[in-house]
């Protein structure tokens, strides 16, 4: 009895010794995983950048099951560490809990908005950046026929698929879109056969552009498009060197920024409601010298043309996740 | 619907059956022998990894299938190990096998390639080709005959030829040799096999060989012929429909061709046409990815005939008390 006291009150002393050495930032991956040459890779680039600019460190997990959303937060809450970043929408219910628990601890949640003093809701305007890389498409398509290949059903990938839709349309409004989802749990983001298969309708039905936004599964989008000698669209990270001259650009989804950020701010960061769009960076497409030789001067003008308009406020390209509808496609 | 998109759907269904095929027939061999097997899922996965990793680092495929097939082989042995050897319980030593796949991949793959737990893109060399098969071409323009054979039997890797093939092989080894009747004897009444003079433990361990054997060729399918790499959980639940499949062909293998084209017919039609709209109702395609479940429910309720596993299945054999 004495020898467990004795183990408990060191075991205690540790973790308090633990918890008062550290305000370090955490980063919490989602169910996608950390290098899923995407979205989480995008915010573990960002975490890393800041730790090799100013030599500090940061702590991180990777979920392994939706039943450790919360217990992360909690874990990393009470041991101290600060801000706490979470990657992905799917934390908001597990945040909403957790927030008003350490209200001195500062979180950020990416693609999600939860409304709590202590959060910063940091969302992106995808449909912004999937409109530029649209218009891109469909330029770039000779069949009139485009594909966009989604992962799992959720509001957000509709709205991936609707900016994207609206793109194309606008430059050429005969255009077909054909959009297709994965699937409709969280299997479909790591799916790459399944992702194969797709493409292959697609392409079937005359698509010669596929974009994806589907995580791991776009890594079987890519290949069969690679293979099948079409052209396709990475998403989130710069996918461009994954088949050099098959893939036509990817739209930059600048989570490594908004990590970035946070991680800067550090304990106290300012809360509330941050959007990251064409305007401030936050989205993009995607060149470097794997595409280049895709992107003609013209394209590249038209699309940095719209950007402009977009970031001015000219061009409105709508988002999904405000209405639940989608002016040029339907679901 | 044209006749085209029609031999397009059956082409994506070969492709989409043939690993539940494999899969099928490898739970077939082990649960006809007496031992339930849900790490079909694992063993795939172990599979994909292992023919991805050697297929991308000694640039041959053949290297890469062989691998695959050790490493499930390995898995089966283990699965053996505990529930032939050391008579544990088959479900829980399957639910290990399955996590322990899950874990011991990515973290190989990351030791390995440090690019997240997958492989490397596999260049050619490093992958099963499409086979054209002869006149393929010379064929084509014939109507209906044409399309038919150049598009949906033609052009497929040698591993899903293999797969239709391994469907009479099956029935013929557990129906037509006397291997195949002690087999299915041991997974009825072991304990008349074994006052026959037969070892129990040797015919079982034969089977759970044989399961690791298709499930090691349907793993390395998914990688190196449909995929060119290996992603992590990528064979994302084939497994356990190819158990659901078993069930719907109540453990016979020529049933399990039909319950597997059927099910991978199902999926084609739901990723091809998505919702599909008959007259004013929509079928959701929710639904139809669904639909190889409700099916098996529905037979395992005994709606239509009765689905009963092998009657000494599940239960160790204990020779003496």
């Amino acid at each position: 009895m004495t020898v467990m006291k004795s183990l408990m009150g060191a075991v205690a002393a540790v973790a308090l010794s633990a918890g008062a050495a550290l305000a370090e930032p955490a980063l919490i991956f989602d169910l996608g995983g950390k290098f899923d040459k995407s979205f989480n890779e995008a915010a573990f680039t960002g975490a890393q950048r800041w730790a090799e600019e100013t030599g500090n460190s940061f702590r991180e997990i990777e979920l392994q099951s939706e039943a450790q959303r919360e217990q992360a937060l909690r874990r990393f809450a009470e041991a101290g560490a600060n801000p706490i970043v979470m990657a992905g929408f799917a934390f908001g219910d597990a945040l909403g809990q957790v927030a008003g628990d350490y209200p001195d601890t500062s979180f950020v949640i990416i693609d999600m908005v939860v409304d709590a003093p202590n959060v910063r809701s940091v969302v992106f305007n995808e449909h912004e950046g999937s409109y530029l890389v649209g218009m891109l498409a469909a330029k770039a398509s000779k069949s009139g026929t485009v594909g966009f290949i989604g992962g799992m059903d959720i509001p957000l990938i509709r709205k991936f698929a609707c900016g994207y839709a609206e793109g194309v349309k606008a430059v050429n409004p005969d255009a077909t879109v054909i959009a297709n989802m994965t699937g409709t749990t969280p299997a479909a983001w790591n799916d790459p056969v399944k992702g194969s298969e797709l493409t292959k309708a697609q392409i079937s039905q005359g698509a010669d552009v596929v974009y994806a936004a589907a995580g791991g599964t776009g890594v079987g989008v890519l290949q069969t498009a690679a293979d099948e000698g079409i052209l396709s669209i990475g998403v989130d990270s710069n996918q461009n060197h994954l088949h050099p001259g098959k893939v036509l650009t990817s739209m930059l989804k600048r989570v490594d920024n908004a990590v970035f950020e946070a991680f800067q701010d550090g304990p106290g960061l300012e809360t509330g409601f941050s959007v990251m769009g064409l305007s401030n960076g936050g989205v993009g497409f995607a060149v470097d010298d794997n595409n280049a030789p895709l992107i003609t001067a013209e394209m590249q003008a038209a699309a940095d043309e719209a950007a402009t308009k977009i970031a001015t406020g000219e061009i409105k390209v709508h988002d999904y996740m405000s209405d639940d509808s989608c002016p040029a496609l339907s679901f | 619907m044209d006749f085209l998109t029609l031999i397009q759907v059956l082409d994506s269904t070969v492709r989409l059956a043939t690993p539940l095929l494999l899969a099928c027939l490898a739970g077939l061999f082990s649960e006809r022998a007496g031992i339930f097997d849900i790490g079909l899922e694992g063993k795939m996965l172990m599979a994909a990894f292992f023919s991805a990793a050697i297929a991308a680092t000694t640039g041959n495929v053949w290297y890469g299938l062989l691998a695959g097939i050790a490493s499930s082989l390995a898995l089966s042995g283990l699965h053996g190990l505990a529930s032939i050897t050391f008579r544990g319980n088959q479900l829980i030593s399957g639910v290990a096998i399955n996590f322990l796949a899950a874990g011991m991949t990515v973290l190989i793959a990351q030791d390995w390639f440090q690019q997240g737990g997958r492989t490397p893109s596999l260049i050619s060399g490093g992958r099963f080709e499409p086979i054209t098969l002869p006149f393929a071409d010379a064929i084509e323009p014939v109507p209906f005959i044409g399309p038919i054979y150049s598009e949906l039997l033609s052009g497929h890797s040698i591993l899903v030829y293999l797969a239709f093939l391994a469907v009479p092989a099956t029935a013929w080894i557990l129906f037509g040799t006397r291997f195949g009747l002690r087999l299915r004897a041991v997974g009825e009444n072991p304990a008349a096999v074994d006052t026959a003079g037969v070892s129990v433990v040797g015919l079982r361990y034969a089977a759970v060989m044989i399961c690791g054997l298709l499930c090691g060729i349907a793993g390395a399918y998914l990688a190196t012929a449909l995929q060119a790499g290996f992603v992590k959980d990528m064979t994302a639940g084939r497994g356990f429909i190819a158990l659901a499949a078993l069930i719907f062909a109540k453990w016979r293998p020529w049933h399990a061709l039909g319950a597997c084209l059927l099910f991978g017919l199902l999926q084609a039609v739901a990723l091809r046409f998505q919702n599909i709209e008959l007259g004013t109702i929509v079928i959701p395609v929710q639904f139809m990815d669904a639909l190889p479940y409700i099916l098996t429910v529905v037979i395992l309720a005994g709606f239509v005939g009765k689905a009963i596993p092998p009657k000494a299945g599940g239960e160790p054999y204990v020779k003496e008390r």
